[in-house]
């Protein structure tokens, strides 16, 4: 025992030596870092906005090729006091929520069913990882024979695509969670329903919002699509009559739109993630 | 200090010619055992011997070939309780979630934390009830899956080599905490270990499975808390290793033997 003490003092001495030298105050540091973090990454988009500004004023770009982004703004501020623009953005994002909402839901659903029951998996997985390789756009001409430009024909297309990414990330999310946890679960005697509210839906969350993640991305995109070919109203509808009537900066407000309600649904998405997963270290608050 | 126990909480456990195939792999050949309520009995045999093999038929987790298993006396709602050689804590639970996964869902929410939180005080982790299982250290994580194991009050607490991953402090002291608890609660403990000397601090009574069937079964009537360097504990370890360096030879001469 004496020994081994004499041989630990100087490690600790060490350490006492180390700490007082650190002055600036951790919080202070942290802010400044995450200031410079936040400020990097502004810089450049900034920068771009100001030489696209700059290079369209000066007449390097034709007005009908790309317009000055303070051109774009006003016409933004324009249809924004016509009624128009929010009209669309309502349109576009019901159709977003709803087949989100629809496809989303029946992945979700064959997911869990398929992740918990053998017999479900053995009848239906196969049958849906072939489906899964038709693209689903490649499907546009045949919706719109169906359900010509209705409601019908977004719907069911953006179901579609958002069915698969969460379909296969529940049905891999529930099949990766850790056995020995479920062994666990049983031994400690929880019934069907309390082992896959404690132990499997949450081992496999991790998992599913991969595939909510993935699912929004697809969402817009097929939106983007649908509304561009076969549609009467929305942002996409917007885009292609300004562009028969050569409104280039309303096209390129659309297309900066739609771009702002993905990082939107994203965003969104995260923090839902975030607020879920705290559990999960790389989620963890530092 | 072994009789200050009460018997009448622990699980009185029966095996009867208990026996376990795995295909042609015959694991268990007849495993014969009684263990009176409230008794500690330490498993001990080479790796691969079927002691997990044996500790999961007495927790149901698995049917015997052959024979019976009977838990005696006043089956109450505590039961059975399995403590495994990794923590299994659920990572999306907080410390106080995971013990609470032992008491019984039929209590009231307010009544299983208040119970969770007592038991976290007994294995001495007051106050990390809100930690999530992540930041823990290694013994600590046992600490907490050893008081999920105790929240139900279980009658027979089975032990699977809980220890094996600590550094040897570490084990030291969770040998004391299980040893005291075990004094309090009077449950009967079955611990698998591949440490004999362990084995020998903690057990009324050590069996060594081999081939399949009980090869030694030896009483350890010493006072408690004991010592390590306690010199009829080192001729009782001399004597089990002594069989199972012999065992080895036999095993390299089958003919011989
Ligand atoms: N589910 C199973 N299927 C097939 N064989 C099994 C199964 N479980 C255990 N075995 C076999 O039974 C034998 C005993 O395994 P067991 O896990 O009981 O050993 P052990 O004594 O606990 O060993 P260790 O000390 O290394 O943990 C091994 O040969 C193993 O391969
Ligand atoms: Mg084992």
């Amino acid at each position: 025992m004496t020994t081994s003490t004499s041989g630990v003092l100087p490690v600790e001495a060490q350490q006492d030596e180390a700490a007082p030298r650190r002055e600036v105050p951790t919080w202070l540091k942290v802010l400044q870092v995450r200031v410079a973090d936040a400020g990097a990454g502004w810089v450049l988009p900034i920068g771009l906005l100001a030489v696209w500004e700059a290079a369209a004023r000066l007449g390097f770009m034709a007005e009908t090729i790309l317009p000055a982004p303070s051109a774009v703004l006003l016409a933004a501020w324009t249809l924004l006091l016509k009624g128009e623009l929010f009209t669309h953005i309502g349109v576009s994002g019901a159709r977003a929520l709803a087949g989100f909402a629809v496809g989303g839901l029946i992945g979700f659903g064959l997911g869990l069913a398929n992740g918990l029951s053998n017999v479900s998996r053995k009848f239906t997985d196969t049958t849906l990882q072939m489906t899964r390789n038709v693209p689903h756009l490649a499907l546009v001409p045949l919706v719109i024979i169906w359900f010509g430009i209705d409601e019908g024909a977004k719907l069911f297309l953006v179901a579609l695509g958002v069915f698969f990414p969460i379909y296969v990330n529940t049905l891999l999310g529930i099949l990766t969670v850790d056995p020995q946890l479920v062994e666990m679960g049983r031994a400690y005697g929880m019934s069907n329903a309390t082992l896959f509210r404690r132990v499997l839906l949450p081992g496999a969350l991790p998992s599913i919002f991969v595939g909510v993640r993935y699912g929004l991305g697809i969402m817009w995109l097929t939106l983007i699509v649908a509304e561009t070919i076969a549609a009467s109203s929305g942002l996409g509808y917007m885009a292609m009559q300004a562009r028969e009537f050569l409104l280039v900066d309303v096209v390129v407000l659309a297309i900066i739109i739609y771009a702002l309600l993905g990082k939107l649904a994203d965003s969104v998405a995260r923090a839902l993630e975030r607020r879920s997963l705290q559990w999960h270290p790389s989620f963890r608050a530092s | 200090m072994s009789t200050s126990q009460d018997p009448g909480r622990g699980a009185q456990l029966r095996l009867s010619s208990v026996g376990r195939d795995f295909g042609a792999n015959t694991v268990l050949r007849g495993v014969d055992l009684q263990v009176p309520a409230g008794q500690f009995v330490a498993i001990i045999g080479r790796s691969g011997c079927g002691k997990s093999t044996l500790l999961r038929l007495l927790a149901h987790l698995d049917q015997p070939t052959r024979g019976r298993i009977s838990l005696g006396a006043g089956e109450a709602a505590g039961g059975t309780r399995l403590m495994f050689q990794e923590p299994r804590l659920l990572p999306w639970a907080r410390v106080i979630g995971n013990v609470e996964v032992g008491v019984s869902d039929a209590n009231l929410p307010a009544s299983r934390r208040e119970r969770a939180l007592g038991l976290l005080v007994e294995v001495g982790l007051a106050g990390r009830e809100d930690d999530w299982p992540g930041v823990l250290s290694g013994g600590q994580r046992q600490r907490v899956a050893l008081a999920r194991a105790l929240a139900s009050r279980p009658q027979l607490l089975l032990l699977d080599e809980p220890l094996g991953a600590l550094d040897a402090l570490t084990r030291i002291e969770m040998q004391r905490l299980i040893e005291r608890l075990w004094l309090d609660q009077g449950f009967t403990a079955v611990l698998v270990t591949h440490d004999v000397s362990e084995a020998l601090t903690l057990a009324d009574r050590v069996v060594l499975i081999d081939r399949g069937e009980i090869a030694l079964d030896v009483r350890v009537d010493l006072p408690r808390p004991r010592r390590r360097d306690n010199p009829e504990l080192g001729a009782l370890e001399e004597q089990i290793l002594d069989y199972l360096l012999d065992g080895a030879n036999k095993d390299q001469a089958p003919a011989a033997a």
